[in-house]
C-alpha cells in the first residue's frame, strides 16, 4: 500500500511514493537517489544512517518514510554551502578523520546536530553526541579531535565576523 | 607521533620530496560529501533480492525441503537449489591448485554448520524474500556434532566434512599438520634449567565491518555480467566466481575498489557466485547483501585457535627450546584456513633466536561457521600466546620482561626456525624505544644491544634435527606422539636467582633446589586403530603452494 | 574492592605479504595529452589508504606534483591484476608495481623532453612543480604539459609504463617446514597500562605506548590512522569481541551490535607512538606494511598488564570481567 511522501531534502522540495512500512533510509537511498546515508545494520544500532529531521539527529532506518512527510530532512550532501564545504567536512579532511568512509556521513550529521545545539562543546559532549555512531576503522580519537577543531574554527569565524 | 630518524639512518636516504609527507587522502573529500561510491550506491532498477534459507542445525542430514508455501509468496520469482549449481563443491584456493573442493554453495543434502545456506530465494523486494524464506520448511535428521578441536581429532569423532574425509587437513600428501623441526627440542628441554608450559585460547572474532558483505549483479551486453562488489580481491573473486559457475572469466566484469571496511572478511567470495548464477538464470539484476545478523554469525570469522607452548629456559634468560602445538579451528569448511595454518607455523617461534624449535600447526574441522582470514591471519593468535608466554617465562626466572625480550631477540644473521637467515631485524630497537616511552628502566647492557650486532656465527647454524612426524590421534597409525604436556603455570621448586641486574652473563647464586622437571603426559594410543577416513584424492601442488619432499 | 594498576609489554614482528609469496600486483601509468597522469589499478581501498599511498608513490617517482596524478581503481576491464588487499601486502606489492610503472613512464617523458631540448635524457630532472629542466641549468626547461603534447601529437610516443611486482613463490618442506614465508618483516613493541577493578572484573586500558618499525613511513598521517585504529581494534579483541562467548559452545552468539561489544569513543585511551624506519630491501622506498601489525601487540600487552595489576593470568580471549573474577576467586581459594 503505497503513499506519497513530500519532504524538503537538503533544501529542495521532493516527493516519492513510499511502500507501507518502508523506512526513511530506503526512501532516501532507493527512491530519492541520495545514497549518502548508509545501511550498516538496518536495526538502529550502528548510526551509519543518521540524518537530520527538522534539525534533530534521527536513525533513518528506524523512521517510517511516511513520518517524514512535510518534514525538513538533511543528509551529508546538504552540509556544504554550495561549493564551500562545511567546517566539519574541512576538519575531517585535514584531521584524517575518515578511513573507509562508511560511517562518515552519519558521523558528520551527528556532529552537525551537536554543533547546532552546542557550538563550543566539551570533549565529553562530543563523545556523547557520537556515542551512537560506530566506527570500525579510526579508533574514534581523530573524529573527536576533528569535531572539536571544527567547533574552534567556527567560533573563530564568528568572532571575526562580529569583530 | 615522532619518527626516530636517528635509528638505522645509515640504511636510508631520506632525501625525498613527497614520500613521508602527510598528503591529504585522495578519497576523503568523497567520504565527507557522501559521494564515495560503495557497491550498494550504484543505482540499479529492476532488482531481484536474494536471501538464503539457512540451517538451524549444527550438523544434520536434510530429509526434505518444502518450498511450496514460499513459492506462493507474491513477488517470489525463483528458488535456487543445489541442483542448479554448475560446480557442486568448491574451495577458493583450488584455482591455485591448492587444497580440496570441499564446500557446496548450497547444501548438498547435509548441513555442517548452523547458518549454512540451503536454498536461495529470489524475490522482487527484500520483504518478499524474507517472507518466503520464513515459509520454507526443512526437515532434518539430526547428527552428532563436534565443536572442540581436540575432540575432533580423536578416533570416533563425528566426521564433519566428507569431501576432506577426516577432521583435519592433511598437508603435502602425508602429514597431519604443518610441521617446523629445528634442532632437538626434546634434548634441549631435558637440559634446560626450567621448563614452563602454557595453554592459550583465542575464540573466534568477527570482522564486523560497517558495510556488510554483498554485491549487485547486472546483466550487461554480450552475455557478460557486471558485478558491483565489496571484495578485497577483485580478480581473486572474479576468477573464483567464474570457476564455480564454469563460465569463461571474461564474461564477468567486476567493479569495486571502495570498500566500507574489510579486515579480511571480504575475501571468501561467498556472495558473488550465487548472485551471478541467479542473474544468469533469471536474466534480472540481482542484489545479495548480508544482513547484520548474517554478517555476525554466518560470514566467516577469525578462527578460534588453541596453542600449547612448552619452553625450556636457562637461568641466564636464554630460551633454548620452544615446542608449540597450535590448533586452528577451521569450522566446517576449509576456506583459507589451510593456508593460514602454514603461515602460522612459519610465524613461530616468534622474533627470537631459539636454537631448538618444534611446531605442529593443525587445521581442524568442526561443526561451526567456517573461519577464514582476519587482520592478523596466522599471527594474532600466535602472538597472543607467544607474548603472554614470554611474560610467564620471564617471571618464572625472575627476569624483567623487557630485558627478557632483548636477551632473546633475533638479530641479523640468526638462523630462523623455518631455516632462513634473519635480515633487517629491529625488535631490539623497538623494545628500547618502547621502554623509553613508558619510562621502563633498562639495564646498560639492554640499552646497548643492537639488532645489527651479535647475531650470526654460531647462531647461523642449522642444528642437527632428528626426524619426527606427528600423527593425529584418529590417524590410526598405532604410534602416537604426545602433542603437548599439561598446561598452566610452571611447576617449580626453584628459588629464583637474585634480582636480575643485567650485565651479568649468568646469575652467580646457585639454585637451592633441583630444577623442576616436567614429565610429558602420556596418552594411550587407541587399542585398535580406527578405519582411516576415506581420502578425497591427492593434493596437487603448484608453483604457488609448492612442496619439496626429502 | 579496589582498582589496581599494572603494565605489560609485548614485542612482535609481522610478515609482509602473503605467506610463501607468489602474490603479484601490477600497475599501469599513463599521461593524458595535457600531461596529467593516471595510475590504473585493480587494487582495493578498504580505508587503509591504498588509493592515496599509490598516488603519492607515483607522483614521487614521476617527479610531478601530487595534484597531477590520480589513481583509478578498481575495474577488472581496465585495471591490471592485483592479488588484493590483505596480508599487509598492499603498500609493498602494489606500491612496488606502481613505482615500476611510473619509472617506465618517466623514461619516455624524459626521452621526449630530451629530444625537445636537444640534450641527453641523463641530463634532465623533474622540478616537482610540473617542469622538466636541465640539471644545473634550470632555465632550460619544458613543462610536462608541453612534453605530453609533443609526445602525442608530434612524436607519436605514449608516455606510459607497466609495472609488475612478484615475490617468487616458495616451496615448503613437509617434514622440517623449511620455507621462505616473506622477504621482509615489520616490528613493534607495546606497553599497555591498565586498571583492573577487583570487584567487577572490569579492565580499563589507561594508555598504550608503542614503537613501530615499519620500513619507511610513506605518509605519516596514513600510518598514524592505521596505528591508532589498530590499537583500538586490539583493545576490542582483547577485552570484548567474539561471536562465540562460550567457545567451544555455540550458545549465546551475538547477532547485532548491542550484543557484539566494541569500545566506544569514551573508552579510548591515549595512544603514544614512535616510529622506526629500517627500510625493507625490496620495499617501495623501503616501506613495509602495517595494516595488521597495528592490531596484534595490544592483546598480549593487556594480558600481561592484567597479570601485573592483579596477579591473574588470563589465557583465554576475550579477557572478560567474568574470567577475571573467576581467576581472582581461584587465586584466593574461594
Amino acid at each position: 500500500m503505497t503513499r506519497a511522501v513530500r519532504l524538503e531534502l537538503n533544501g529542495v522540495e521532493v516527493a516519492a511514493m513510499a511502500e507501507g512500512g518502508e523506512n526513511l533510509l530506503s526512501l532516501l537511498r532507493g527512491r530519492l537517489g541520495d545514497t549518502s546515508p548508509k545501511a550498516g545494520c538496518l536495526q538502529g544500532t550502528c548510526g551509519a544512517c543518521t540524518v537530520l529531521v527538522d534539525g534533530e539527529p534521527v536513525l533513518a532506518c528506524l523512521m517510517l518514510a511516511e513520518a517524514a512527510d512535510g518534514r525538513r530532512v538533511t543528509t551529508v550532501r546538504g552540509l556544504a554551502d554550495g561549493p564551500r564545504l562545511h567546517p566539519l567536512q574541512e576538519a575531517f579532511m585535514d584531521g584524517f578523520a575518515a578511513q573507509c568512509g562508511f560511517c562518515t556521513p552519519g558521523m558528520l550529521m551527528a556532529a552537525k546536530a551537536l554543533l547546532d545545539r552546542e557550538p563550543q562543546p566539551t570533549r565529553e559532549q562530543v563523545i556523547e553526541a557520537i556515542a551512537g555512531n560506530i566506527c570500525r576503522c579510526t579508533g574514534y580519537t581523530p573524529i573527536v579531535d576533528a569535531i572539536l577543531e571544527a567547533a574552534r574554527r567556527m567560533a573563530g569565524r564568528r568572532a571575526r565576523a562580529e569583530g | 607521533m615522532r619518527i626516530r630518524k636517528e635509528l638505522f639512518a645509515d640504511e636510508r636516504d631520506d632525501d625525498l620530496r613527497l614520500v613521508g609527507r602527510p598528503v591529504r587522502r585522495q578519497d576523503i573529500e568523497g567520504h565527507v560529501t557522501g559521494r564515495s561510491t560503495f557497491f550498494e550506491d550504484h543505482p540499479v532498477s529492476g532488482l531481484l533480492h536474494l536471501r538464503c534459507v539457512r540451517s538451524t542445525e549444527h550438523h544434520a542430514r536434510i530429509r526434505s525441503i518444502d518450498t511450496t508455501a514460499a513459492e506462493r509468496v507474491p513477488g517470489v520469482r525463483r528458488i535456487l537449489r543445489y541442483a542448479d549449481l554448475p560446480k557442486k563443491a568448491h574451495n577458493i584456493l583450488t584455482i591455485f591448485n591448492f587444497g580440496i573442493d570441499d564446500e557446496p554453495a548450497l547444501a548438498d543434502g547435509k548441513v555442517r554448520y548452523m547458518g549454512e545456506p540451503i536454498v536461495a530465494v529470489l524475490a522482487e523486494s527484500p520483504r518478499a524474500a524474507a517472507e518466503a524464506v520464513a515459509k520454507v520448511r526443512v526437515d532434518y535428521d539430526h547428527l552428532p556434532a563436534v565443536f572442540d578441536v581436540e575432540e575432533a581429532l580423536k578416533p570416533g569423532a563425528p566426521l564433519v566434512n566428507e569431501y576432506i574425509g577426516r577432521n583435519w587437513f592433511r598437508y603435502w600428501g602425508d602429514y597431519d599438520c604443518q610441521q617446523i623441526r629445528f634442532g632437538d627440542v626434546e634434548a634441549a628441554l631435558r637440559s634446560a634449567d626450567l621448563v614452563v608450559t602454557g595453554r592459550y585460547q583465542m575464540s573466534p572474532i568477527e570482522h564486523a565491518p560497517l558495510e556488510t558483505n554483498g554485491c549487485i549483479v547486472v546483466p550487461a551486453e554480450d552475455g557478460r555480467f557486471t558485478v558491483y562488489t565489496c571484495t578485497q580481491g577483485l580478480f581473486f573473486s572474479l576468477d573464483n566466481t567464474a570457476a564455480q559457475l564454469k563460465i569463461e572469466s571474461n564474461r564477468l566484469h567486476f567493479i569495486g575498489g571502495t570498500v566500507g571496511g574489510g579486515f579480511g572478511g571480504k575475501v571468501d567470495t561467498v556472495v558473488e557466485p550465487l548472485a551471478v548464477l541467479a542473474a544468469m538464470l533469471t536474466g534480472r539484476p540481482v542484489r545479495y547483501v548480508f544482513s547484520r545478523a548474517e554478517e555476525m554469525q554466518v560470514s566467516s570469522p577469525r578462527g578460534a585457535e588453541r596453542i600449547y607452548i612448552e619452553d625450556g629456559v636457562m637461568r641466564d634468560g636464554r630460551i633454548v627450546a620452544r615446542k608449540i602445538t597450535h590448533y586452528h579451528d577451521a569450522g566446517a569448511y576449509s576456506r583459507l584456513s589451510t593456508y593460514g595454518t602454514i603461515k602460522s607455523a612459519a610465524h613461530h617461534p616468534g622474533p627470537y633466536y631459539i636454537p631448538n624449535a618444534r611446531v605442529d600447526s593443525w587445521c581442524v574441522f568442526t561443526n561451526r561457521t567456517p573461519s577464514s582470514a582476519m587482520r592478523g591471519f596466522g599471527v594474532t593468535g600466535g602472538d597472543f600466546a607467544l607474548e603472554s608466554h614470554m611474560d610467564v617465562v620471564a617471571r618464572a626466572i625472575g627476569m624483567d620482561p623487557m630485558e627478557f625480550r632483548i636477551r632473546n631477540a633475533y638479530r641479523d644473521g640468526d638462523m630462523k626456525a623455518h631455516r632462513k637467515v634473519t635480515q633487517g631485524a629491529a625488535l631490539i630497537e623497538c623494545v628500547q624505544v618502547a621502554a623509553e616511552l613508558a619510562g621502563w628502566p633498562l639495564s646498560e647492557e639492554a640499552r646497548r644491544a643492537s639488532s645489527r650486532v651479535g647475531g650470526g656465527g654460531e647462531r647461523a647454524r642449522i642444528p642437527p634435527t632428528p626426524p619426527s612426524r606427528t600423527r593425529a590421534p584418529a590417524a590410526g597409525t598405532g604410534r602416537f606422539e604426545p602433542a603437548r604436556s599439561g598446561a598452566g603455570e610452571p611447576r617449580r621448586a626453584i628459588t629464583p636467582p637474585p634480582a636480575w641486574t643485567g650485565g651479568q652473563a649468568a646469575p652467580t647464586a646457585a639454585p637451592t633446589a633441583e630444577p623442576a622437571r616436567r614429565e610429558p603426559e602420556r596418552r594411550e594410543p587407541p587399542s585398535e586403530p580406527p578405519r582411516p577416513g576415506s581420502g578425497h584424492g591427492a593434493i596437487r601442488f603448484s608453483s604457488v603452494f609448492g612442496s619439496r619432499r626429502r | 574492592m579496589a582498582k589496581h594498576r599494572g603494565r605489560g609489554v609485548a614485542s612482535v614482528n609481522y610478515p609482509i605479504g602473503m605467506n610463501l609469496g607468489g602474490d603479484p600486483s601490477q600497475a599501469l601509468v599513463h599521461a593524458t595529452p595535457t600531461g596529467k597522469f593516471v595510475v590504473t589499478l585493480s587494487s582495493i581501498d578498504l580505508g587503509q589508504g591504498m588509493k592515496s599511498v599509490t598516488r603519492q608513490l607515483a607522483a614521487e617517482t614521476l617527479g610531478v606534483p601530487i595534484e597531477d596524478v590520480f589513481v583509478d581503481t578498481a575495474d577488472s576491464d581496465t585495471g591490471p591484476h592485483c592479488m588484493g588487499s590483505f596480508a599487509s601486502r598492499g603498500t609493498h606489492r602494489a606500491g612496488n608495481a606502481v613505482i615500476a610503472a611510473a619509472r617506465e613512464a618517466k623514461e619516455v617523458l624524459l626521452e621526449v623532453a630530451a629530444e625537445e631540448l636537444e640534450v641527453d635524457p641523463k641530463d634532465l630532472e623533474l622540478d616537482g612543480r610540473g617542469n622538466v629542466q636541465v640539471k644545473g641549468a634550470p632555465s632550460r626547461a619544458i613543462s610536462v604539459r608541453d612534453v605530453a603534447q609533443r609526445a602525442h601529437f608530434k612524436r607519436g610516443k605514449s608516455i606510459s609504463g607497466r609495472g609488475m611486482f612478484l615475490v617468487p613463490p616458495s616451496d615448503v618442506d613437509p617434514e622440517t617446514g623449511e620455507m621462505n614465508p616473506v622477504t621482509t618483516y615489520a616490528h613493534a613493541c607495546m606497553v599497555a597500562e591498565v586498571e583492573v577493578d577487583d570487584e567487577t572484573g572490569e579492565v580499563t586500558v589507561l594508555s598504550l605506548k608503542a614503537a613501530y618499525e615499519i620500513g619507511r613511513a610513506l605518509n605519516v598521517k596514513l600510518v598514524e590512522q592505521q596505528l591508532v585504529g589498530g590499537a583500538w581494534m586490539g583493545i576490542s579483541h582483547a577485552l570484548y569481541e567474539t561471536p562465540e562467548p562460550y567457545y567451544p559452545d555455540r550458545a549465546h552468539g551475538p547477532t547485532d551490535f548491542n550484543t557484539y561489544l566494541m569500545p566506544g569513543p569514551a573508552d579510548m585511551c591515549p595512544v603514544e607512538i614512535e616510529l622506526l624506519e629500517r627500510p625493507a630491501l625490496d620495499g617501495p622506498y623501503g616501506a613495509k606494511g602495517i595494516g595488521e601489525m597495528c592490531a596484534t601487540p595490544p592483546i598480549p600487552a593487556i594480558a600481561n598488564a592484567i597479570f601485573d595489576a592483579v596477579g591473574v593470568r588470563i589465557t583465554e580471549m576475550p579477557f572478560t570481567p567474568e574470567k577475571i573474577l573467576r581467576a581472582l576467586d581461584a587465586k584466593a581459594g574461594r
